[in-house]
């Protein structure tokens, strides 16, 4: 019995939950002017990798600036590891690694220079600041072009010391705004392959902002979507994949319409997805074999079927008919 | 996160104290600065004016010095506060020259690349940023005016004595007051002009301009009108009068109306603006400045 206790305790150890939330947003609100951008955004967010997701213009880079500080809320606030960004910007900050979209760089320099300037800003030591900044670079794989100017790198170059400068003091909360803009394949798969190292490190917590949803389902685990400054959906990406039903894909020959109204005979759910393409939830007891059965009956071919879940893609366009409420 | 082991680590070790972080702008500005030889012989230069008034101190002190230059001291500019007042306004002029060099690409640089982001996204705020390039300015034309002065002002009142250094106290606050005064406007006015300006050449122009252009409007402000009023918009102006005030040799009436041959042409005695009033005018422009700095010094612009 001692043994179970003890192996529960250490479950609630790690259950996140029983952590203060990364991020906790409390009616936060932010106007630019007249134009209200963020509106009453409530929730609190757990994971060791978020990913921020939404169309262009819903908020994402907003919520991040203000996050950071840079934008006051015009109604309520949040809180970063339980200190408020109002009131504890300055704490908040030296917890925080932000690698920003738009290029960003101190020009006439070298990146051991520059990621070494902004670990001073952030406080290190000089010495410590040269030495993590060799590191930073190595990690990112910028070790061999450490010394050349920031002027002559290329794209990619620019947003893996863009990264390095953002991890250079080992903050623990990064945040990530879009940072596979602009990079092509191989650079762009390494730059997810570091993001997940630093997610699988357990170190530090990671807020990555893409419109590119492929990058947040290779590195998140959870999400929050945002549609027109409201938040649409937040949810554990893993989680929701497996509360959603596992559905059958058909591609058919013959005639459609008798084949579903003899599957709708059966009590499953049904849709049209396009010319001979049909989505099929099985009910209990339906077997695929009851498919093919009824297929062979209607004189119809089934010339492709495949089990699926709702990708991530499907999460969103769903967020994004419906969702414009909160949690 | 050694080089050799390549996973991601927090760091543990000591921070650096808060009120110190924004000296880490200037060190490494001046790394920068004095990669340019040109800059660093321009620099050198500077210090020659100071190594004159060095030996012309000297000189007064050193009677086999004179006896072999075969000079008598009577020939020698005398040390007082109009000796210390013409090497100060010298060595504001060195100044002016080092601010266009150095000033105009602390803040317009990081605009252009947007590197603001980059630095208020830390535990750094605006004002420390502010505070950090100004320094650079501040710390460069520090030492080439008031740090040597003063040390020539107590190099004159070790040999001179106790006495003349008690009587003349008020002349090493007039260095210190009238050359912070100059290199703080000098600082302010680059900063705001490289936060306005992105493009390096034409902030140094704007530096250059707003120093001349209302010295010559004032100018002829001044002849139309025949008055002195107009030295009021001339940035030149004000300070030689807030030094000529704080060294205790201003004074207010300057000369009469005089045509283009130089006569007089009016009995009408032109009065310079009050010395409050030369304050009064620079902290105008240092609160312009600020604003300047203030709304510009921004990680992101926002489009309301």
């Amino acid at each position: 019995m001692a043994t179970a206790a003890t192996f529960e305790q250490e479950i609630n150890l790690h259950d996140p939950k029983n952590f203060a939330p990364v991020i906790d947003l409390n009616d936060l609100s932010v106007n630019f002017g007249k134009r209200q951008i963020l509106k009453g955004l409530r929730g609190e967010l757990r994971g060791r990798a978020i990913g921020l997701l939404g169309p262009n213009g819903a908020g994402k880079t907003t919520l991040i600036h203000t996050l950071l500080g840079f934008h006051a809320p015009s109604a309520g606030t949040a809180h970063i590891f339980g200190k408020d960004i109002l009131t504890d910007a300055k704490q908040i900050r030296s917890l925080i690694g932000y690698m920003p979209e738009r290029d960003s760089f101190i020009a006439k320099m070298s990146a051991v220079h520059f990621v070494r300037l902004m670990a001073e800003l952030s406080g290190l030591p000089p010495e410590a600041s040269l030495e993590r900044a060799h590191e930073a670079l190595f990690y990112v794989g910028l070790g061999e072009a450490r010394y050349r100017s920031l002027d002559t790198y290329s794209l990619g170059m620019k947003q893996l010391a863009k990264l390095a400068q953002a991890i250079v003091h080992g903050p623990k909360l990064i945040f990530l705004d879009e940072p596979t803009n602009g990079l092509d394949p191989p650079a762009r798969a390494r730059m997810i392959r570091l993001i997940r190292e630093i997610r699988d490190s357990g170190q530090a917590n990671i807020v990555l902002s893409s419109h590119l949803l492929r990058d947040v389902e290779e590195c998140c685990e959870e999400i929050l979507i945002l549609k027109n400054g409201y938040l649409a959906v937040y949810c554990n990406l893993e989680e929701e994949r497996k509360s959603n039903r596992k559905f059958l894909v058909l591609e058919t020959r013959g005639d459609d319409a008798k084949f579903v109204e003899a599957i709708a005979g059966l009590g499953c759910e049904y849709a049209l997805t396009g010319d001979h393409r049909l989505k099929i939830v099985l009910t209990e007891g339906t077997e695929v074999r009851d498919l093919y059965r009824i297929a062979a009956e209607q004189n119809m071919q089934i010339r492709r079927l495949s089990y699926k879940r709702d990708s991530l893609e499907d999460i969103f366009l769903k967020a994004m008919e419906n969702g414009n409420g909160s949690l | 996160m050694a080089v050799y082991d390549h996973s991601y680590k927090n760091y543990e070790g000591p921070l650096t104290p808060d009120w110190s972080r924004f000296l880490v702008i200037p060190r490494h500005a001046f790394r920068d600065v004095f990669k340019s030889k040109l800059f660093t012989a321009f620099f050198a230069l500077c210090f020659l004016p100071l190594l004159v008034e060095a030996i012309l101190i000297y000189l007064h002190h050193n009677v086999n010095a004179l006896a072999i230059l075969r000079v008598n001291v009577r020939e020698l500019i005398p040390i007082d506060a109009s000796f210390f007042q013409t090497f100060v306004n010298l060595q504001g002029g060195f100044a002016f020259f080092v601010t266009l060099l150095v000033g105009p690409p602390l803040v317009s640089r990081d605009l252009r690349n947007n590197a603001l982001p980059l630095y208020l996204c830390r535990p750094f705020s605006r004002a420390e940023y502010v505070a950090g390039k100004m320094s650079v300015v501040l710390i460069l034309l520090s030492a080439m005016t008031w740090v040597p002065q003063l040390i020539l002002f107590m190099f004159q009142a070790y040999l001179e004595g106790g006495s003349w250094l008690i009587n003349n106290l008020w002349i090493a606050s007039a260095i210190l007051i009238a050359s912070v005064v100059w290199i703080l406007l000098l600082a302010l006015l680059s900063q705001a002009i490289s936060a306005l300006v992105k493009w390096r050449v034409v902030a140094s122009g704007a530096l250059l301009g707003i120093f001349f252009i209302p010295s010559v409007f004032g100018e002829v402000v001044n002849q139309i009108f025949w008055t002195r009023w107009g030295s009021i918009i001339s940035l030149g102006a004000l300070t030689k009068n807030i030094s000529a005030g704080l060294f205790g040799t201003f004074e207010r009436t300057t000369g009469f109306a005089t045509n283009m041959e130089g006569d007089v042409v009016s009995r009408v005695v032109m009065m310079e603006p009050p010395l409050w009033c030369s304050w009064a005018a620079l902290f105008v422009v240092c609160a312009i400045c600020l604003a300047i700095l203030s709304a510009k010094v921004k990680a992101y612009e926002v489009v309301s």
